[in-house]
């Protein structure tokens, strides 16, 4: 058994002998990395780290080593400006975020180690967000210098300057906090003064009582002017904008149970006094602001799927001034533009989008289309800016950054969902609107009924009626559940557009695949290779040797093929020329070389057609030759594969209990191929866009509700005439898009997901709507008898409207229960990977 | 009249006083951030030693 690396608990590989000294014995180290961090911590006389930690940090192994010039480039005042403030004349502040920090010990070593630089005035490391603030003198130290040091013992710390929108939801929690703490202090001193009150039933003195009326009067105004202000005001909104909101009967019940109570206490002495409220008015004011502080905190997590996409905006780029040669500069990834050649490290944000032109690595493109598995890119292939590069350096050519790239508009697509009211939203609105008018009218005349029975108690329970009904719930059932389904789907890959979408896709009957595309690869591979007696190898070796220069898809199926019947020998061609439309010649040995279209291949020998590439052709698919001058040597047959989860996603799709078509402009006898590997049954080939736009309609008139999956961009009637339109986003032009969904990775099973959530988000959206209804239908008539006493009234409506929103909170516990890690997790992965 | 409860006319306005106290030093620990990190303060009475750099940061 290996022994485990005393600094990150990895084994150490056999025949690796490197150690350092700590705690006055040699401790085996499991690689270099690693022995330097250890050293450096002993060095700093931090050896106590390493008594005090409670986790083993990250390895160093896959550590990239720390460029020192290049984080130099965060000295620059352009590149500060979004993250570090000037605190003295030259003092400054810079939010940072550290990655590795798994252990309090790591907050106290990194603490410790910064505090000891010279220069560094202030250093505090939040340990629940793992954010530093640094404060140094720049005459002494530069923040180059600081993130070097950090580096140094093993963590990368990173500027952060999302800072600004963290701030605000900061504000907001602190203000809702301390709202609250004034309602509840308020609230338990006004009891004190009340329960003696309710005890001495009659037998305290008038005086005393009125001392404890204006005690209490005193303790409730800072509740009332304060606490309860955005109730008033957002009232006040409704009010002027001549709307009926659902803070109108909270402000109403409020203001009348106070200003009565306050009436009551300044005309005491001139008759005999009435009630005064102001327990209850403190203790209403107290439980609805604790219902909307844990609201509060659930929209902001409900939204953090939506808002990862946001902060994925990619901050700085290394562009390459003379590749290959590796010399660069750091700058701002807004300041590329198409062309650049940028290097992006393992670690990095990718900058923009872009191909690679050299390395491999793994990226993580998790925030930008759910798919939690790092993918492998290679050179040539493109890369979507604001996913993370996890492996090793890449080389991409900028293709698009700033406002064009497909991270900015996913990130407008959001914009343009969020400035929309899905429909269900606004029916839901309408008809509390009219709740609130039927309260208002119900809790008037309770009152002038309850006045000519009992005048005493008509004022309560005109208070209590206004206050144990709970327009929020009802206003809040459809908006919660949908919030929090546009965040679980977005964690997924898949991006609701257009507000509507999630309903019109709940309720779809009918899938329609507008082409086969959708279903397969989108780009052909070899299916059949015939000879006329050579073998397959060879003749695809020669053709592949011919089609090497060209970047036509065939002839990267081809290669693509030959690769994978493993040719080992390079075949030298001579004399290759293209000719456009139709094929290639080339020269190898003695023989004159033609691939291409068939015709052109006949051109050279005049033979006729063999039959099985006559009947490959008559089948629709796409058939190149190959020949010399004394005839056929080969044919190959391309065809697009399907993609392997298609037919586990058409099989979910219909054990839901949808039907599923395809509808497309490809060859009748392809588009039956495709459907019998997936066992689709209605499948229709060689449709006009007008033909499928007709087969839609005749489809909904007979009822259907039909859901359309196309590319987003062809074929716009029809999407359009669908009732939800579902764009597969892979590569298609997002900016263009008109469909309510897209979904952005390239996994099938996505539809089939977002199929069960948004159904289950409906599920959802009833039971709020049932128990809101049910809620108000018991709760109301009870205070209408005056059966509701104070506490009730504010605990049943704080409840009420809580169910609601935690109920919509199970649509993203769902979301984790099946797809496991979180992003961070993720990284995690990636990095540790060999 | 019970002599007892002239008292009160003393408690009362105490504890309004009071009351507006406990809650100055409540917004001073919200203002100062007391709350933001309920997990970190813990550990740091463990390892914090007399003069880093952080305990000057409230100070500055």
């Amino acid at each position: 058994m290996p022994a485990a690396c005393y600094h990150c608990g990895l084994p150490v590989p056999t025949g690796l002998d490197l150690s350092v000294r700590i705690q006055g014995r040699e401790r085996a180290m499991c690689c270099i990395g690693c022995q330097s961090v250890a050293s450096a911590i002993i060095e700093g006389g931090l050896e106590d780290y390493y008594a005090r930690r409670d986790a083993m940090p990250d390895s160093q192994r896959e550590a990239v080593p720390v460029d020192l010039q290049e984080s130099g480039l965060f000295d620059h005042p352009a590149l500060q400006k979004n993250f570090v403030q000037p605190v003295g004349e030259h003092e400054r502040e810079a939010a940072l975020i550290l990655e590795g920090v798994n252990c309090a010990a790591c907050v106290w070593l990194n603490e410790r180690h910064i505090a000891l630089l010279p220069g560094v005035t202030a250093i505090t490391i939040n340990y629940t967000t793992r954010r530093a603030r640094v404060r140094w003198d720049e005459r002494k130290i530069q923040l180059s210098e600081i993130l070097n040091a950090i580096a140094v013992i093993g963590y990368r710390a990173h500027p952060y300057d999302a800072a600004q929108a963290d701030a605000a939801a900061k504000r907001e929690r602190k203000a809702a906090l301390w709202r609250l703490f004034v309602a509840g202090f308020g609230m338990m001193q006004v009891m004190m003064y009340a329960v003696p009150v309710y005890l001495a039933n009659g037998d305290m003195t008038p005086d005393i009582e009125q001392l404890m009326r204006w005690a209490s009067l005193i303790l409730t105004l800072p509740v009332v002017l304060y606490s309860a202000a955005p109730f008033f005001r957002n009232a006040w909104r409704d009010i002027t904008l001549g709307r009926v909101g659902m803070d109108v009967p909270v402000a109403l019940g409020v203001g009348t149970a106070f200003i009565a109570s306050m009436v009551a206490t300044l005309s005491a002495g001139t008759g005999p006094s009435d009630p005064v409220y102001y327990d209850s008015v403190t203790m209403f004011v107290f439980l609805l602001l604790g219902g909307r502080y844990l609201e509060l905190m659930a929209r902001q997590r409900a939204a953090r799927g939506i808002e990862a996409i946001n902060r994925a905006q990619p901050t700085l780029a290394f562009r390459l001034t003379a590749f290959p040669l590796p010399d660069g500069e750091r700058i701002a990834a807004i300041e590329l533009s198409p062309g650049d050649i940028v290097l992006i490290k393992p670690g990095e944000t990718v900058p923009a989008d872009g191909q690679v032109i050299d390395g491999i690595s793994s990226v993580d493109e998790s925030v930008l289309t759910g798919e939690s598995r790092p993918v492998q890119k290679y050179a040539g292939e493109t890369v979507i800016g604001g996913s993370i590069n996890g492996g090793s350096p890449l080389f991409m050519q900028v293709n698009s950054a700033g406002a064009m790239t497909r991270l900015a508009a996913i990130q407008r697509l959001i914009a343009q969902a969020a400035s929309e009211r899905p429909p269900m939203v606004e029916l839901a609105d309408r008809i509390a609107a009219r709740f609130v008018i039927g309260l208002l009218l119900v809790a008037l005349a309770s009152a002038a009924v309850w006045w000519s029975i009992e005048p005493a108690r008509a004022l309560w329970i005109f208070v209590a009626i206004l206050v144990v009904s709970c327009p929020c719930a009802l206003s809040l059932a459809t908006p919660a559940a949908i919030t929090v389904a546009t965040g679980a789907l977005a964690a997924r890959g898949v991006l609701v557009t257009r507000a509507s979408a999630i309903e019109s896709l709940a309720y779809a009957t009918h899938f329609v695949f507008d082409k086969t595309g959708t279903l397969t690869e989108g780009r052909p591979r070899m299916l059949e290779c015939w000879t006329s007696g050579e073998s397959p190898r060879s003749v695809l070796a020669l053709a592949a040797a011919m089609e090497q220069m060209s970047e036509h898809p065939y002839a990267r199926a081809l290669i693509e093929a030959s690769e994978t019947s493993w040719c080992p020998e390079v075949l030298q061609v001579k004399n290759l020329r293209a000719l456009a439309g139709l094929g290639l010649t080339a020269e190898h040995g003695r023989d004159s070389l033609r691939l291409g279209s068939l015709k052109f291949c006949q051109e050279l020998h005049g033979q006729v057609i063999p039959p099985r590439l006559a009947e490959w052709q008559a089948a629709g698919d796409m058939v190149v030759g190959f020949a010399d001058a004394h005839g056929w040597r080969a044919g190959f047959r391309f065809g697009d594969t399907i993609r392997p989860e298609a037919a586990a996603m058409v099989a979910r799709l219909k054990a839901s209990g949808v039907k599923i078509s395809i509808f497309s402009g490809d060859d009748a006898s392809v588009v039956q191929r495709v459907a019998d590997a997936l066992g689709i049954e209605d499948a229709r080939g060689n449709m006009s866009p007008e033909d499928k736009h007709a087969a839609l309609k005749a489809l909904q008139a007979a009822g259907a509700v039909v859901a359309m999956t196309g590319d987003g961009v062809n074929d716009a009637p029809v999407l359009a005439q669908a009732q939800v339109s579902i764009a597969m986003g892979n590569g298609a032009d997002l900016a263009r898009s008109q469909a309510g969904i897209v979904l952005l990775g390239s996994d099938l099973h996505a539809l089939a997901d977002a199929v069960v959530l948004v159904r289950q988000t409906l599920r959802i959206v009833r039971q709020n709507l049932g128990w809101a209804f049910a809620y108000n239908a018991i709760f109301i008539p009870m205070a209408m008898f005056g059966w509701v006493t104070p506490w009730l009234a504010g605990v049943g409506m704080s409840v009420s409207s809580l169910a609601v929103v935690l109920n919509s909170l199970r649509l993203q516990a769902e979301k984790t229960a099946e797809k496991g890690p979180t992003t961070i997790q993720q990284q995690r992965h990636v990095r540790s990977a060999p | 009249m019970n002599d007892g409860m002239d008292i009160l006319y003393l408690l009362i306005p105490l504890s309004i006083v009071i009351v507006f106290l406990a809650g100055l030093i409540f917004w001073w620990c919200l203002d100062s951030g007391q709350f933001e990190d309920l997990e970190g303060e813990g550990f740091r009475i463990l390892t914090d030693d007399d003069k880093t750099a952080h305990e000057k940061f409230e100070q500055p």
